[in-house]
């Protein structure tokens, strides 16, 4: 609202700002990597929290490494679905650094609760990215232990794991894991369309007023599917914290030291008993939402060209070779690893056997139950009735 | 394995089942790295790049641009190993996809590929028939057009050819595993499962759950068996008598029900009825008459000499009755036109009979001109063509108003529907003798029930109503109608 506009006086409150920067492109975004590779010192966010990073060189090569392994992980997969390997694909083309950043935050005992799309995540808990490939594959229901690598099965239902999330942090504030630096907590990640549902708001209120060791981390990356984010919310994503209750910031979510950063900060907040926080991590998913849908017949080119000039990995690999961290040797080495292991990982999935259709019945109750086990009687004399079957 | 390698067009978008080839990125004898891009194709989700599955060389282009191929169809031949020299001969190598897992024996999903002989060029390499099963490209369920049912076991086989001797099998009885609770191992003695109203029921009645032996699900313990036990009558509960074989031998299904193809007079009926009722709002009234007097003049016409030869069916007085309530109220022999009402001063009395080949509608031209004997004449006429099955198509053209004759069938009357373009039709029902008050007193009396179904876009209920009525009045008292309105 422009100072003197005589029609102003009923929107002069400040406690809601509403600029028109708000929802699109806000100047309070926590970065400690530009796009060109130009390193800040440190970042202030809204509640004058500071943020920084010091990492050795090791591990601003560790990081880019695993930028770079992540993304031509999940280009392979991509390329299986397309090749009728797998049946869906969600990609996480564009938010590699989000979720690496966050996901090399997170300490040994903390809890992650993904959505479909966290794949640098897992591979962050070092979990075999081969796991997720027999999910959406259809061979299996992902396979990971999720209490070994401390990182939920994957959740299709949108927003749901927000509230499984509140819950596991409601228990370890019961079971007396918090105040101290090795103190638990929990991170709930999901996207900026996850906002408007029921589950994620609910899980607000119940994080906020048991104060529950959790940070929210939401992928904002600007469309729900088709919806872009006006249609989500018409304040910036990391508000919405305040009228929760517990603090927000946004940070720029193709900066993976920022996005590290923030999350680290969040989370020991949390273990110490400060209770949750939202961080809204900006960003952009470059490609569709998932192998089933087509994003140029939602989006423009030229907004999806203005984001590849913030590419998550670019901005890293100048920053090494501006400060001389890493060689020509170093980055082709890496590129090598990469191609060797989305080989490696096609050779496997293509040698997935496909299960028995009776085993759909294990893993549905720890001990059976009648109905389930009538089913499979059932289900076995059918496909005994086949020829040529092996009963 | 074979050298040459087919890919067939995956699901590319969860149940889809067709994509349309935009185009081609590499030709024949292109050197093509793994997940390099070869085609454009467009689902009806999304027009997507397929990245080529093998390195090689390609060999074979199956389909050209702005062909629609269906999923699971070959679309190009890649050589896997180029420079090994010639290629072997096609009957050794003709294996698609066999780089594939091998699918599990029982694999619901397996299915059998189309013979793949029609798809690619003959004399190249990698055309031969895919024969067996191949993996299920992953995603919704391959193409149903081509997909086999696996052999059951004691079928009979489908080809001939082939025969299969089906090796007996001996019903294999399902033995109930023992009952457990659902979480954990088997109901043990201390454990009394109810639902927490049964046990306040329970606690209401001063039952002890534990002495009581459960009826439900599991050996829970029911609300009927806690207010039995309250009741005293702890007698064992007695099985319900199931006729369970009468029951599980009905068969509801295909074996015991016909398909009809609908075709012929079957079809325009349908056609004709369907349209007409649900674009002609249709009112129907109904009207009851004594027609003992018709019925009576109708005897006199018999026995005149002139008329010794005709049938006389009441039918005519009716057709007779309709005739002339339209000289009265002419606007009942329209169309609606869609922006006007075409009122006709013909009338091609349509009359609806029930022949062999279904019902049909043929119609008297011009019968408002027609004496009543020439009108005896022309209904006889085309009765009897209906029925041996001779209606020409000009007979049943044209009609504007229509009886339908549905006493003959022993019925009181009707709603009918009107054939498409006619405004009314009258549906005539029985004649019955029947108690109806006569001049004060209760009597028998011949009487029927006339049905009229009308537009009312164009006939309101009064020139509806004032129509069926003057039909009354003439099938009342034919003379005195004659006499009064000709």
């Amino acid at each position: 609202m422009a100072k003197g506009d005589p029609g102003g006086t009923t929107r002069s409150r400040r406690a809601a700002p509403r600029s028109k920067k708000g929802a699109t492109g806000d100047p309070e975004l926590v970065q400690l990597l530009t796009p060109e590779g130009e390193r800040i010192d440190s970042a202030t966010g809204p509640d004058g929290t500071e943020y920084r990073v010091d990492f050795t060189d090791e591990e601003y090569r560790g990081l880019y490494r695993d930028l770079v392994l992540v993304r031509k992980l999940d280009a392979e997969a991509t390329a299986l679905q397309r090749q009728g390997e797998l049946g869906l694909w969600a990609s996480l083309l564009g938010q590699e650094a989000a979720q690496v950043g966050s996901g090399r935050a997170l300490r040994t005992q903390d809890m992650a609760f993904p959505t479909y799309r966290e794949h640098g995540v897992l591979y962050c808990r070092g979990i075999d990215p081969i796991m997720p490939l027999g999910l959406f594959r259809g061979v299996d229901q992902g396979g990971w232990d999720p209490n070994e690598f401390k990182f939920n099965m994957y959740t299709i239902v949108i927003g749901a794991q927000t509230l499984h999330a509140t819950g596991y942090a409601m228990g370890i504030t019961m079971d007396g894991k918090v105040g101290t630096d090795d103190g638990e907590a929990a991170i709930a990640y999901f996207g900026d369309g996850a906002t408007s549902q029921g589950d994620v708001n609910e899980a607000f209120v119940w994080a906020s007023v048991f104060n529950a060791p959790l940070v929210f981390f939401c992928q904002n990356n600007q469309y729900a599917i088709s919806e872009p984010l006006e249609r989500q919310t018409r304040v910036p994503l990391y508000q919405r914290a305040a009228g929760f209750g517990f603090p927000g910031v946004r940070v720029d979510g193709n900066d993976v030291l920022a996005s590290y950063a923030v999350t680290r900060t969040a989370l020991d907040n949390a273990r110490h008993g400060q209770g949750p926080s939202l961080i809204e991590a900006y960003t952009y998913r470059m490609g569709a939402h998932t192998t089933s849908d087509d994003p140029t017949r939602y989006r423009i080119a030229s907004e999806v060209e203005s984001w590849q000039a913030k590419d998550p990995i670019l901005r890293v690999k100048a920053f090494l070779e501006k400060q001389q961290i890493a060689d020509a040797a170093f980055f082709a080495e890496v590129d090598e690893q990469a191609r060797r292991e989305a080989v490696h990982l096609r050779e496997r999935v293509l040698t997935m056997p496909d299960p028995e259709p009776v085993t759909m019945f294990d893993n549905v109750y720890p001990n059976g139950s009648p109905l389930l086990d009538e089913q499979r009687a059932q289900f076995n004399s059918y496909m005994e009735s086949f020829e040529g079957s092996a009963h | 394995m074979s050298r040459i390698k087919t890919f067939n067009l995956p699901d590319l978008g969860e149940g889809l089942t067709e994509g349309e080839i935009l185009a081609w990125l590499v030709k024949v004898g292109d050197t093509i790295e793994l997940n390099q891009p070869i085609v454009e194709v467009e689902t009806a989700k999304a027009a997507v790049e397929i990245p080529a599955k093998w390195a090689g060389q390609v060999q074979a282009i199956h389909h050209p641009e702005g062909a629609t191929v269906e999923v699971g169809t070959p679309i190009i031949a890649i050589d896997t190993d180029p420079g090994a020299g010639p290629l072997e001969a096609p009957s050794t190598t003709a294996t698609p996809s066999d780089d594939l897992p091998t699918p599990s024996a029982a694999s619901l999903a397996a299915v059998e590929v189309a013979p793949a002989e029609g798809m690619i060029e003959p004399g190249l390499i990698g055309g031969a028939a895919p024969g067996g099963r191949t993996a299920v490209l992953v995603g919704y369920g391959p193409r149903t057009t081509a997909a086999k049912r696996r052999p059951r076991k004691g079928a009979v086989p489908a080809q001939a050819e082939a025969p299969v001797t089906p090796a007996p099998v001996a019903p294999q009885p399902v033995t109930p595993e023992p009952v457990r609770n659902g979480i954990g191992g088997p109901v043990t003695g201390g454990l009394v499962l109810a639902k927490p109203p049964v046990r306040k029921l329970a606690k209401d009645l001063g039952v002890d759950l534990s002495t009581l032996t459960g009826s439900g699900p599991l050996g829970s313990i029911t609300r009927e068996d806690v207010q039995q036990a309250a009741s005293g009558s702890v007698a064992a509960a007695e099985p319900v008598a199931v006729t369970s074989t009468a029951t599980s031998a009905a068969s509801f299904g295909a074996d015991r029900e016909q398909r009809i193809p609908v075709k012929g007079v079957r079809k325009l009926t349908a056609e004709n009825m369907s349209r007409s009722a649900f674009t002609a709002p249709h009112v129907t009234e109904f009207l009851t008459v004594d027609v003992t007097r018709a019925m009576k003049a109708l005897e006199r016409l018999r026995g005149r000499r002139e008329w010794r030869d005709v049938r006389v069916s009441p039918l005519l007085l009716v057709a007779k009755a309709v005739l002339l309530a339209v000289k009265r109220h002419p606007m009942v022999n329209s169309t609606w036109a869609g922006d006007e009402i075409v009122v006709k001063e013909y009338v091609n009395l349509g009359i609806a009979a029930a022949t062999e080949r279904g019902l049909i509608v043929p119609n008297v031209k011009d019968a408002g001109r027609l004496s009543l004997r020439e009108l005896a004449d022309a209904l006889n006429g085309l009765v009897q063509t209906a029925k041996s099955g001779r209606t020409s198509p000009a007979d049943m053209s044209g009609g504007t108003l229509t009886i339908t004759n549905v006493g003959v069938f022993g019925v009181d009357t009707g709603t009918p529907i009107l054939p498409p373009g006619e405004s009314a039709i009258l549906a005539f029902g029985a004649v019955r003798e029947m108690p109806w008050v006569h001049k004060g007193k209760v009597k028998a009396r011949q009487v029927t029930t006339l049905g009229l179904s009308f537009d009312h876009r164009i006939i309101d209920g009064e020139l509806g109503s004032k129509f069926l009525r003057d039909i009354g009045d003439f099938l009342a008292d034919p003379e005195a109608a004659l006499l009064a309105w000709t």
